[in-house]
């Protein structure tokens, strides 16, 4: 009897749940995908905090945008792709505007869904790279930089050092990465590069359940020393690899982080000996901009944020608070096109498309000198905009050199291949139907 | 007063060896398949997508391993990497044979996973208990290993994830891909899981089942008795690796869509075990009930929670969620230590007699 009651319980609440889904008229719906649990919450946690913290901002200074109040809501995802997909049924069903998933697993479930049920992906600066083409994924974006990007820049950065690309010849670089769909992404380009350049490619793949104890791992780096060593980790992942990597004496200067792996909290893991650990970046660092101090004043300050106020506006909480400003620009730019305040899916995946942040715009934001502006087409979702180096000074990030260009003449012809197998593999893949606006 | 069998005579042994001999269980079971049937059309995409249909494929799974430790006795930890089998090769058969219809592939797909779980299971005719549970966690980790280092399971994708394509089937009907509907998804796991349960209901009530228990119960006196150990353990690890192939399958195939190898982690090896135990040990409405638990509760938490006018963050959420079927499942076993399905059976006794209960 109790368990009857129990399961017809279960049932009754199970329906309530999927009926009393509410849908709001005159909001702009944003959800979260974060992850302030499990192995990964080292990261996920300021990336999360900076993204809620933005929008919150624009809600209490500014009053929404354009009028219309956003409404945030975070669904926990533990880095886990079943619950991502989970996340991503519930959003879908209230009217989700855009889908923002902080995993590239996720992002690979939900791309070909995306299509489908019309809902665009913003997967800033990770998931499939392939998606910078916009012909193929026309609902998938990926700006400013995919990863193929990422791993370009940090070779053309060892190039620079050693005095050209012929210098690379015969050298010797590690790739240490995350075992999952995360670290493997760059490799085809890694290789690439490698036979092109002719420098030796060694490859460290870390396990995602062995993500802290490495040893093994590095073992084998002190054996083959690499002349530099490029890391994709993230979570536990990447402070373990910073202290192991110190431990081993192995020179910082000459290991290299992709920008997920360049969070306070990893480099700060090898303390003072990890001076010199240098991480690619693409926004700025520091409280010093308008728009942080803003949210310092409306949204910290005023009790409305989860951050630890030690840790607020570090490397990864910019970099959410930079996620959240392209969201909220693709609104604006989505209202701008259509003359309408409230916005859908559709709209805000024009929004993206058209994106056109220029040096007037980011003034206005209080966003001078923290990003550069940036520029979207119809066919190019990601931009591959420049990028720079951020050198660990045993206490903080500093910018190290200046912007530069990634190796795009490499990357776009890969690009472009790697959609059409995309497509082969996935057939039918369905045709751009979207018209193109600009 | 309700639940009574008294006046129901059988008359025939067709009647008599019937799966619902009393009355009122097959109007029971009427009404559960009505409603199964009419869910699709009341309930939300969400509910189907997110709780029915991984439900249901949870539930076969559970089966599966049910037959192997609850019926035949054979602990198990490699749940997770068989279902993995299924789900990797139904991806290599529809990529050679994209043509083929995809249930039929899911069912075939079945059986290299009955192959591989045969392989596995023979360290079980010299180990038992514990020592046999480490063989099978070698089993999960080897195969973890293999959906990881072998890139042509996965077609040399470079994310190394498994990404299921668009089929269809019967007329025109997108039956997987993105673009499949809920309901069409749903039902095919439904039929699927109805049709494999019913199967297996029956062997588990004849002579192979009969073996696997006696197997269970006492192995040297089932051997004295003329039950060979080798067939009857091997049968036993192929056809719960089979359900478990099938379920690991339709789990890309009807749920996920796509998937890495860590979908097929320890992890899952572990939530289908809880199922298995908190449903009820040898009973297979038990591991319709557990998995029920298992995988619905924290889902419905974690919407009922909020929707409930609770404004807490998402992640407290889930820790709630978490602590809450944690209490749960101990409260469970502390309450009945044979799971739900004996709850359920000590239910149906008292309804039995009610309202005049004697003894």
């Amino acid at each position: 009897m109790r368990l009857k009651r129990l399961i017809a319980g279960t049932i009754m609440a199970g329906t309530l749940a999927g009926a009393a889904l509410p849908a709001f008229a005159d909001e702009l719906f944003v959800p979260l995908f974060s992850y302030r649990t499990g192995p990964f919450a080292g990261s996920g946690i300021p990336i999360a905090n900076g993204m809620h913290d933005y929008l919150t901002m624009l809600n209490e200074r500014d009053g929404g945008i354009n009028g219309v109040k956003i409404r945030v809501s975070e669904c926990e995802t533990g880095y886990d792709t079943q619950k991502g997909v989970e996340c991503y049924e519930q959003v879908k069903g209230e009217g989700a505007l855009v889908i923002s998933p902080y995993s590239t697993g996720i992002t690979l479930q939900v791309i070909p869904k995306a299509s489908v049920d019309k809902i665009p992906v913003l997967s800033m600066a990770y998931g499939l790279s392939a998606a910078a083409e916009g012909n193929t994924f026309p609902w998938v974006f990926n700006p400013p930089n995919t990863y193929w990007d990422g791993a370009s820049a940090i070779v053309t950065d060892i190039a620079r050092r050693e005095g050209g690309a012929e210098a690379l010849k015969g050298k010797k670089i590690g790739y240490i990465f995350l075992d999952a769909g995360y670290g493997r992404e760059p490799i085809p380009l890694l290789e690439q590069m490698a036979s092109d350049m002719g420098f030796e490619l060694l490859q460290y793949p870390v396990p995602g359940k062995e993500m802290q104890n490495q040893s093994s791992q590095w073992l084998n780096i002190r054996r083959d020393r690499p002349d530099y060593m490029i890391m994709w980790g993230w979570g536990a992942m990447s402070p373990t690899a910073v202290k192991e990597a110190t431990k081993i004496r192995y020179p910082m200067d000459k290991f290299y982080g992709i920008w997920w792996s360049g969070g306070n909290d990893d480099a700060a893991a090898g303390g003072e000996a990890a001076k010199g650990y240098r991480t690619l970046n693409f926004h700025g660092v520091g409280s010093d901009f308008g728009v942080i101090q803003d949210i310092k004043k409306y949204v910290v300050d005023a009790g409305k944020s989860e951050v630890d106020p030690a840790k607020f506006a570090d490397n990864l909480y910019n970099r959410g608070v930079y996620n959240s400003m392209l969201i909220a620009e693709g609104i604006r730019r989505a209202q701008e096109l259509t003359g309408k305040t409230v916005i859908d899916a559709t709209d805000m995946r024009n929004g993206l498309e058209n994106l056109d942040i220029t040096e007037a715009r980011l003034k206005e934001m209080g966003m001078e000198g923290f990003a550069l502006p940036m520029k979207l087409s119809c066919d190019d979702h990601s931009g591959h905009h420049k990028v720079y180096v951020v050198e660990w000074d045993g206490k903080d990030w500093q910018k190290s050199g200046d912007w530069f260009s990634p190796d795009v003449d490499v990357v776009k012809p890969l690009l472009k291949k790697a959609a059409e197998d995309y497509a082969a593999s996935n057939a039918p893949w369905p045709e751009r139907t979207e018209a193109c606006l600009n | 007063m309700l639940y009574r069998e008294s006046g129901q005579y059988k008359t025939s042994y067709i009647s008599d060896q019937s799966i619902f001999p009393i009355r009122e269980d097959r109007i029971g079971i009427a009404i559960i398949g009505v409603i199964a049937i009419v869910i699709p059309f009341v309930a939300s995409d969400f509910f189907l997508n997110a709780i029915m249909t991984p439900f249901l494929i949870l539930a076969l799974a559970a089966i599966g391993l049910n037959i192997l430790t609850g019926y035949a006795g054979q602990l198990s930890l490699g749940t997770g990497a068989f279902m993995g089998v299924g789900a990797y090769s139904c991806y290599k058969l529809t990529t050679i044979f994209p043509d083929v219809n995809i249930i039929i592939l899911v069912l075939l797909s079945g059986l290299f996973s009955a192959g591989i779980g045969v392989i596995f299971g023979l360290p079980s005719l010299r180990i038992k208990g514990l020592y046999l549970a480490v063989t099978t966690l070698a089993a999960q980790f080897f195969l973890e290993w293999c959906f990881i280092r072998i890139p042509w399971l996965y077609n040399y994708n470079s994310s190394g994830a498994i990404e299921v394509p668009e089929r269809r089937g019967f007329g025109d009907i997108i039956l997987t891909g993105p673009a499949a509907g809920a309901m069409t998804q749903y039902f095919v796991v439904l039929g699927i899981v109805v049709v494999v349960t019913l199967a297996v209901k029956n062997i588990v009530r004849g002579r192979i089942g009969r073996q696997w228990m006696m197997i269970r119960d006492m192995d040297i006196a089932a051997e004295l008795m003329g039950v060979r150990p080798l067939t009857a353990k091997l049968s036993a690890f192929a056809v719960s690796s089979y359900l478990c192939g099938v379920a690991g399958a339709m789990f890309i195939f009807f749920y996920l869509g796509a998937a890495e190898p860590s979908a097929f982690s320890i992890t899952l090896s572990f939530q289908i075990l809880f199922m298995v135990i908190l449903g009820g040990l040898g009973s297979l409405v038990g591991s319709y009930f557990g998995a029920a638990f298992i995988w619905g509760l924290p889902i419905v938490l974690r919407a009922v929670l909020p929707a409930m006018g609770i404004d807490i963050g998402a992640e407290t959420v889930f820790h709630i969620a978490t602590m809450v079927v944690g209490a749960l499942i101990i409260f469970f076993l502390i309450v009945e230590p044979h799971g739900l399905a004996r709850l359920w059976s000590l239910g149906k006794e008292k309804l039995r007699v009610w309202p005049f209960p004697y003894g």
